[in-house]
């Protein structure tokens, strides 16, 4: 279960949300503008609602009747990034472990190995973030958000950057991802295609209008 | 050269490296404070760290010696509770080099820490990492660049320092009597040309060789990095 009912104000700019949703895999689509990022931020702790509820899997992560904000750490979100963010000091490996170094105890999701070789990326383990392509650079950070063990995944325009080629490939390892690991997941994209492939079902965000979405469209 | 100019060389080399590496975790506490904090008092702060830097040194070693000396505040609670003693003693001249060069060390780490990409903080806090784990893994590494550039800087202001040292630890040859001092006590000597020359020679290539080893590791850890 997806539940996201926040309001957050950001000038003249309202974002208001109403969204609850038995659907693993949702998606979070509109114009580039209209507050699906910072929907994902509030999702993940990064930002803070004005008021509202936030609870995935079960799991409450926000609550302000409550004065409940788990902070970022503690909330177990896989975020990947529109831009990877990946540690241009460490390799590629480094990355990856420093995602799994912080998997609370328990059975991982995906082992190491096993993680490494699902996504192809073995040949590249030794080298640093700047000298990956685009596709290969998403592969890492979705690898590194996997083995962190996240209760779900928050996915932000993860194909933008991506030539047509490079798009197809990490648009079927998504599809993969979800019929495997079967977390809750959010996707944000502005591609219906994307959206009708990858999502059980979507919410459309504009601005300064409530983003409304109650049980399987 | 003689045992004496030698004696002052070694001292301005122990005095710089411990005074630099002494201060180093409070200038990276202190930057971190001025870079990320919101807190009352900031600009106060920023003040305070930064006066060593535009008042006359010989203030801040008479405050240091008001302070630290044997019978100032700090001075006698170091003596009971640590055994260390800082007037007239090299202790003392590392304390004054440290305290000189703490604005240089500040002002270099905080900027490289402003040049930090926070989004990459926020990336690990999302994998589960705390605020001290993102400090140590993240923040700190990126910022290495400026934090070592900061000791070079502090140890140069170190070895250079004058003002603050004859005035809080005097000019005591084989106790406190530092390169700087040494070549001040030469120029007072009709005869002490050749030694000036030596001394002002060693002074300059410690100087080159500290700020070249700088520009070379920096570069060094970019290289690795990119």
């Amino acid at each position: 279960m997806i539940e996201i009912r926040v309001k957050r104000t950001f000038g003249a700019t309202m974002i208001e949300a109403d969204i609850v949703t038995p659907a693993q895999a949702l998606a979070l689509v509109g114009a580039s503008g209209g507050g699906k990022t910072t929907l994902l931020n509030m999702v993940a702790g990064l930002e803070t609602p004005e008021a509202g509820f936030i609870a995935i899997g079960g799991t409450v992560l926000f609550d302000s009747e409550l004065g409940l904000n788990l902070p970022p750490r503690k909330r177990r979100i896989g975020y990947v990034f529109q831009e990877p963010r990946l540690f241009p000091h460490y390799t590629v490996a480094g990355n990856l472990r420093y995602g799994a170094s912080l998997a609370p105890p328990g059975d991982a999701l995906i082992g190491f190995d096993e993680l490494v070789a699902w996504l192809g990326i073995r040949p590249l383990l030794d080298r640093r973030p700047a000298k990956l392509s685009g596709g290969e650079k998403q592969r890492v950070a979705i690898g590194r958000a996997l083995l962190s063990r996240p209760r779900a995944l928050l996915l932000d325009e993860p194909l933008s950057a991506l030539d047509p080629a490079r798009r197809e490939d990490i648009m079927r390892l998504i599809g993969e991802l979800i019929d495997r690991f079967r977390l809750p997941m959010i996707l944000v994209s502005h591609r219906l295609d994307e959206v009708d492939r990858l999502a059980e079902t979507s919410a459309q965000v504009e601005p300064g209008r409530t983003v409304t979405l109650a049980g399987l469209s | 050269m003689t045992a004496a100019e030698w004696t002052a060389v070694m001292l301005s080399l122990r005095v710089a490296s411990v005074g630099a590496l002494a201060s180093l975790p409070f200038a990276i506490a202190v930057a971190y404070a001025l870079a990320r904090g919101r807190f009352y008092g900031k600009t106060a702060l920023d003040v305070i760290v930064h006066l060593p830097l535009v008042m006359p040194p010989v203030v801040t070693g008479w405050l240091l010696l008001i302070g630290f000396g044997r019978n100032g505040p700090l001075g006698e609670f170091f003596e009971r509770v640590f055994g260390l003693v800082f007037a007239f003693r090299w202790t003392g001249a590392a304390l004054a080099a440290g305290v000189m060069g703490f604005p240089l060390m500040v002002r270099a780490i905080r900027l490289s820490l402003d040049s930090v990409d926070r989004k990459l903080e926020q990336a690990a806090a999302t994998l589960g990492a705390g605020p001290l784990r993102i400090f140590a893994t993240v923040t700190l590494p990126l910022a290495f660049p400026g934090v070592f550039a900061g000791l070079i800087l502090g140890f140069a202001k170190a070895i250079g320092e004058f003002g603050a040292t004859i005035t809080f630890v005097a000019n005591i040859p084989g106790q406190t009597q530092t390169l700087a001092t040494a070549i001040y006590d030469t120029t007072q000597d009709p005869d002490g040309g050749a030694s000036t020359w030596r001394l002002t020679a060693i002074a300059i290539a410690i100087a080159v060789i500290a700020l070249t080893a700088s520009e070379a590791l920096a570069r060094g850890f970019w290289g690795r990095a990119r």
